[in-house]
């Protein structure tokens, strides 16, 4: 693997997350169980939407074949979709998705932090202007987690059961592979056991205060990296594609 | 879940510095922290702010519909207390 491959590879998983779970959390549009939720929750999801943008259309320059964002979102098929499986997974209740947003915000801001200090410009750009929106994502979710972690009986017994369903993707977001290392030999990339350190004590911490307990590391799924995904990556993509590959001239 | 709505809150957003707190508008939320939140993510999405207020419509008091007439109906009259009776310079221009 080339280094330019080992960076657009690279970008696709952080672009990817980003739009598949933007993706995700724009399927509650609507939906939200108040007003002023639906709308909170659409806000971060526009966020995720324009960081994938800056993130994919700097991998169509990386990639050189004049491809564009639209088509590395509308085009592609599962196999080439690099998000982590945790991304993917169905919004379920309020509360799965509250969990999951929080288990990839605590992660995707320490991620993003890291990334400041990459010595790729372009990608250190992107972070930068992308952590204050990550930062308050960061905070909506672990401020839910505490609510409704502490909140009711109900409450409470909802979210442990969200965590302990979700918590077997939380490993993927931390497992490293060639790529990975390519990119921090660079200076490019973010070693991912160093953030792992941040992300634990935040999480340990907003799970104390919110009276949750945390699962135990068992078996940890994988393969959304390798886009390797799970069946619900392919419904995603039938809805998300649909338009553009109907009708594949459509404007706004 | 609970059917019982969370309380109501009157939200205030100062546009830039040096102008005052404007209602905008209202919305529910759990506690002060959330509608601060909430008034953040309904209000504020084109930067139309830099500060937020919210206090619980509850705890605001109005002035009586009924009492409109006694309350601001008297000042009609009294246009003396409007300085329309004072002759302004040229040089002073607008005031």
């Amino acid at each position: 693997m080339t280094k330019q491959e080992a960076l657009f590879e690279y970008l696709l998983r952080i672009g990817d997350n980003s739009l598949i779970i933007g993706h995700r959390m724009g399927e509650w549009c609507g939906h939200g169980p108040i007003l002023e939720q639906d709308i909170a929750l659409i806000n971060i999801a526009l966020d995720h939407i324009g960081q994938a943008r800056n993130w994919l259309q700097l991998a169509c320059t990386v990639e050189g074949k004049g491809r564009t964002e639209d088509d590395l979102a509308y085009l592609r098929d599962a196999y080439d979709f690099r998000n982590v499986l945790l991304c993917e997974q169905p919004n379920g209740h309020w509360g799965d998705t509250l969990v999951r947003g929080f288990l990839f915000d605590t992660f995707n801001y320490e991620f993003t932090k890291a990334m400041t200090q990459s010595s790729n410009s372009d990608m250190a750009d992107i972070a930068q202007k992308s952590l204050k929106e990550i930062s308050y994502h960061k905070n909506y979710s672990c401020d839910w987690m505490i609510r409704l972690g502490d909140g009711t009986e109900e409450s409470h017994e909802k979210m442990q059961h969200a965590l302990e369903n979700l918590w077997k993707y939380s490993g993927e977001l931390f497992r490293m592979d060639e790529v990975d290392e390519m990119m921090i030999q660079e200076g490019i990339g973010v070693d991912l056991n160093e953030i792992k350190k941040e992300w634990d004590k935040t999480v340990n911490e907003t799970l104390e205060e919110a009276t949750l307990k945390r699962p135990e590391d068992g078996w940890m799924q994988k393969g959304g990296k390798k886009g390797v995904h799970t069946e619900y990556l392919g419904y995603i993509l039938a809805e998300m594609q649909f338009l553009p590959r109907a009708y594949p001239d459509a404007k706004w | 879940m609970s059917k019982k709505n969370w309380p109501l809150w009157e939200v205030f957003i100062r546009s830039k510095n040096g102008l005052s707190h404007k209602h905008v508008g209202s919305l529910h939320a759990a506690d002060e922290e959330m509608a601060v939140e909430n008034a953040r993510d309904v209000y504020c999405r084109r930067s139309e702010g830099v500060s937020i207020w919210v206090v619980k419509s509850a705890d605001i008091f109005a002035s009586d519909p009924s009492k409109s007439e006694e309350l601001f109906e008297t000042a009609k009259n009294k246009i003396y207390r409007h300085p329309t009776f004072y002759d302004i310079p040229k040089e002073i221009g607008h005031m």
